[in-house]
């Protein structure tokens, strides 16, 4: 996706993307001035991506501290009610998000979800605006089918940085295909830096969060080789 | 926002994995993670890791005049903080400080300054007139479980490792010589406490059965393991700190959470942190010897 052409910026430096249907990603801000025409600055530091036909652009970055954005899947922990059929759920943002309890596959007035207090769910971003709480909800709005969300039962979850986590859902790359092809495994990633992991065997699953954990940029860094070799090391 | 508690299969696959001996990170049960020591350009400036918990410690000294009901004693402060920015779960705001904040001040204070580490007297420059004020700032940069043990270790170390100038004393004359002058003289330090915390959980529902049908009196045992990660720090049921020094002198031993441990238990604990005091110190002073080593062209020798 990204071209060779990426290079370092700092918030504030303008950055020349120009396109007839240009899209922002994250880290880009379009300033209109009453003088000049428009133009786009950076409001993060890092690398400056932008899609083969120009017309997408975005800011490549590493942090540990989420930013709820729409559409994206998130891992929460249940915090606590909120308001009769509603949930307040840690999602790592700034704020708790509100899960209502009427956004679940099957979910009617009498019959509503039932999630416990520090319970897991997998969600989607349904509402992200910088003065509101977010938003998440369980199921695709249009079809109202579950299309893979809802609570998240046993198994383990991993905290990691938040590039790792995008990377993570990279389908090229390396790592989880690496782990798929030595046991069976269940993975709910999600862009908020936290990863629900499940196999059958404990050290299957103490495993993986040590792989996740060494490939992490943040952490040990390591490349496919080295990986690989980490994980013979390890007794399973 | 309140710190959010791990969620329900976090708990689960870790008490799981514990019944079956098993650590998150690899490590035994009663293993610790193998600290790291920086030291930096000053002498007294020490960084000290353990995984990534991460803590700076820097001593420095002043002169003062003593307070009057000690004329021949000098003074040590310490200030601790922990950075905000030390837990991304937000557990640590700046100003009110939290319960564990507390705890490592005043655990800090136990091991440092009224286990008498350090010779106060020889603090003394001129009785009632001059004596050295210790001051050692302890900054807690990143938690990541055990956040005590190694704020004890960079504590003790860079006392270990500070060393103040050189005083000469002629009548009521106080004459401070340069580092570059004549050697700067290390803090005379009476022992060296170590801090090993062991974290406490329940045992497995099997074993208890089996420890009921055996004798239904004697309370199972609870599993401990050493130097508790993040984790397994909010998980655990209670911890055990004892801090020691290689001389097998106890200086403090601090229990906290409402676990009841028997004597086999604390005694089983006290005989481990004793096995490690012996190594830490004899690999803190090796740390230190090379630094002092490497030190030999910047600053004077005798």
């Amino acid at each position: 996706m990204s071209s060779s052409s990426s290079y370092i910026v700092l918030p504030g430096e303008t950055v020349p993307a120009q396109h007839v249907n240009l899209k922002l990603g994250p880290g880009l801000l379009q300033v209109i001035s009453e003088i000049s025409e428009s133009s786009i600055i950076s409001t993060r530091a890092g690398t400056v991506n932008h899609s083969a036909n120009k017309s997408k652009w975005w800011v490549e970055s590493n942090s540990k501290r989420y930013i709820p954005a729409a559409q994206e899947s998130v891992v929460g922990i249940v915090a606590g009610k909120s308001g009769l059929d509603g949930w307040r759920v840690d999602i790592g943002s700034a704020h708790f998000a509100i899960l209502d309890g009427l956004a679940f596959e099957g979910a009617s007035k009498r019959n509503k979800a039932n999630l416990k207090v520090n319970s897991l769910v997998y969600a989607r971003v349904s509402l992200a605006h910088k003065d509101m709480e977010p938003e998440l909800e369980c199921f695709d709005a249009q079809t109202r089918k579950s299309a893979g969300f809802g609570e998240l039962k046993g198994g383990f979850l991993v905290r990691c940085s938040l590039q790792m986590c995008r990377q993570l859902l990279d389908p090229k790359h390396f790592l989880l295909p690496f782990l798929g092809s030595r046991f069976p495994l269940e993975v709910a990633v999600g862009t908020n830096g936290r990863v629900w992991i499940s196999s059958k065997e404990v050290k299957q699953t103490i495993a993986m969060t040590r792989c996740i954990e060494a490939a992490d940029p943040a952490g040990g860094a390591m490349d496919e080789r080295a990986l690989k070799s980490f994980f013979n090391t390890l007794d399973l | 926002m309140r710190p959010p508690s791990p969620s329900l299969p976090e708990r689960e696959f870790l008490l799981q994995a514990l019944h079956q001996s098993l650590r998150l990170d690899g490590r035994a049960m009663l293993e610790a993670r193998t600290p790291t020591l920086t030291f930096g350009p000053e002498m007294g400036w020490v960084d000290c890791q353990m995984g990534k918990t991460r803590v700076l410690a820097h001593t420095t000294a002043t002169m003062v005049k003593p307070q009057p009901e000690r004329p021949l004693e000098g003074t040590i402060t310490i200030h601790s903080e922990i950075s905000p920015m030390a837990s991304s779960a937000g557990e640590y705001d700046s100003g009110r400080p939290s319960d564990e904040e507390i705890t490592i001040t005043r655990m800090l204070d136990k091991v440092v300054r009224r286990s008498d580490a350090v010779d106060k007297e020889s603090l003394c420059i001129l009785a009632g007139e001059r004596v050295w004020a210790l001051r050692l700032t302890i900054h807690c940069l990143a938690d990541s479980g055990n956040l005590l043990d190694c704020a004890c270790l960079a504590a003790i170390v860079s006392l270990r490792h500070f060393r103040r100038p050189d005083v000469e004393v002629i009548g009521s004359d106080v004459t401070v010589h340069a580092p570059t002058e004549r050697a700067p003289v290390p803090l005379s330090i009476h022992h060296t406490p170590f801090c090993n915390t062991f974290a406490f959980f329940p045992p497995s529902p099997s074993s208890i059965a089996a420890q009921d049908s055996q004798d239904p009196l004697s309370s199972p045992l609870q599993i401990p393991i050493l130097d508790p990660s993040h984790l397994e720090q909010r998980l655990c049921t209670g911890t055990l700190s004892i801090a020691l020094n290689a001389q097998r002198e106890i200086c403090v031993l601090q229990k906290l959470g409402g676990v009841p441990l028997g004597a086999e238990e604390v005694l089983l604990a006290v005989e481990v942190a004793v096995r490690r005091a012996k190594e830490m110190n004899e690999w803190v002073d090796g740390r230190l010897r090379e630094d002092w080593e490497g030190r030999k062209g910047s600053v004077e020798v005798r």
